[in-house]
């Protein structure tokens, strides 16, 4: 099965391991995500105000891009754009006034209305092929491996785009269940890790990403799996620049949730990419006996 | 937090413009809190979110610009799925920062950070945060 596919700017520099353990571990599944021929930066973030139309222009032209392909369903792997193109195509389904507005603005487009869904991989993974066939799939089960799903703000909320339950979510976990390995629960799973405030303040990320980490090891967990770009550096930077161990902030691997699924199908350890992970998250593949 | 009422500093014109923006009824919000207690940068702020929606209901536009609270909202909208009210905070904190950045002043000036930490930083990061928190 082909699927369309929106990469996004961040998976095609700082974040190459997600978009190459994504791939190769859907190709496993049976699942070509197909790139779309020509896309453009989302905008990253959906815009708030009311008459702030422009910013919803980068987002509306992807989706358009998407249509041309013949297709009615784009997939993502960055949260970040999940929410965006996802919410920025609310806009053209649902406010008849905004959708008039931006369509003549865009004259060059055909006219759009809002036809195209945008997934995240996870919802494919769990209501296109199903936990059961990914069980199958696997040749290494992560046993042994306690983990918690962290999922950050973006394929949470708002409600209207939410990927699971808003306060309670738990495909994460039945993934990390599929694949064999012990999936923990904590309560800082839907907290934010402060996101973009690291271009600002990066002393405030450090104590968000250790009540995190903290939480996450009270739990019992040993590792966190992620979904988003941006949580996956904060957690990353702050854990190296926090002064260990006196801060007491504990040392936590974070990893994809496709490079764990990239394992557990016993994939050629290339496509996982784990020498851009954290120097700690190697060292505790290579614990685990992962990774040699 | 004690504030000063007056009709010399209410600012009615300010509440209508943040009404406007934000795309909230503002007098919705009944003050019980939740924002503030699941806000996940409420610990740094010096006013909190649900003072905030009181001081933009009282139109007290100086006392808000003079705090850092709008410049530390994270967005998470996690106060707006857990509002009781069916206000979205998130669009009226969106709302108090453009106020700032359609005046053409930046909060964070992209050409005073280190080039070390713009080359480390994701894009994701780069372009969120500009779109925030400059003009
Ligand atoms: S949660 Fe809603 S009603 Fe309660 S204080 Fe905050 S904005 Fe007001
Ligand atoms: S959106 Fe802003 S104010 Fe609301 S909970 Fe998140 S950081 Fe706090």
């Amino acid at each position: 099965m082909d699927l369309a596919y929106y990469p996004g700017c961040t998976l095609k520099t700082r974040a190459k391991n997600f978009e190459t353990s994504a791939l190769a571990a859907m190709s496993a599944l049976g699942i070509n995500l197909v790139e779309l021929p020509r896309w453009n930066c989302c905008g990253t973030v959906y815009s708030l105000a009311e008459d702030d139309l422009i910013h919803h222009v980068a987002a509306v032209r992807n989706l358009i891009r998407v249509k041309e392909q013949g297709k009615n369903k784009v997939v993502t792997l960055c949260a970040f754009c999940y929410n965006t193109l996802k919410r920025a195509n609310l806009v053209m389904k649902d406010s008849p006034d905004k959708r008039y507005a931006i369509n003549i603005f865009m004259d060059e487009e055909p006219d759009y209305y809002g036809e195209v869904e945008t997934a995240h991989l996870l919802q494919v993974l769990r209501d296109d092929v199903g936990w059961e066939k990914i069980a199958g799939r696997v040749k290494h089960p992560l046993k042994d491996l306690k983990i918690v799903g962290y999922y950050g703000c973006t394929l949470l909320r708002p409600q209207s785009v939410a990927i699971d339950s808003v306060e309670r979510p738990t495909i994460l976990q039945d993934l990390l269940k599929a694949l064999g390995g012990t999936a923990v629960d904590f309560p800082f799973a839907t907290e934010c890790c402060g996101a973009f405030q690291i271009v600002n303040n990066r002393d405030i990320i450090t104590e968000r990403t250790a009540a995190i980490l903290g939480s996450a090891a009270k739990s019992g967990a040993e590792a966190l799996a992620v979904s988003c770009p941006l949580c996956e550096y904060n957690l990353r930077q702050t854990q190296s620049s926090t002064k260990q161990p006196q801060s007491g902030v504990p040392v936590m691997p974070a990893l994809y949730f496709t490079q764990l699924m990239a394992l557990a199908f016993g994939l050629d350890l290339a496509v996982c990419g784990f020498e851009e992970n954290s120097p700690e998250t190697r060292a505790w593949l290579k614990n685990k006996g992962l990774i040699s | 937090m004690r504030v000063e009422l007056s009709s010399k500093r209410l600012r009615s014109d300010f509440v209508k413009k943040i009404a406007e923006l934000s795309g909230q009824n503002l007098y919705l919000c009944y003050q019980c809190g939740k924002c503030s207690a699941g806000c996940p940068m409420g610990f740094a702020m010096d006013i909190l979110p649900n003072q905030i929606m009181r001081l933009v209901q009282l139109g007290l536009e100086e006392d808000i610009a003079n705090s850092k609270t709008v410049w530390l909202c994270a967005s998470c909208l996690t106060c707006t799925v857990r509002c009781p009210r069916g206000v979205d905070l998130s669009r009226v904190m969106e709302a108090l920062r453009l106020l700032t950045l359609r005046k053409n002043k930046n909060y964070v000036e992209p050409s005073k950070m280190p080039p070390e930490t713009v080359a480390d930083l994701p894009q994701i990061a780069l372009v969120s945060g500009f779109r925030k928190l400059t003009s």
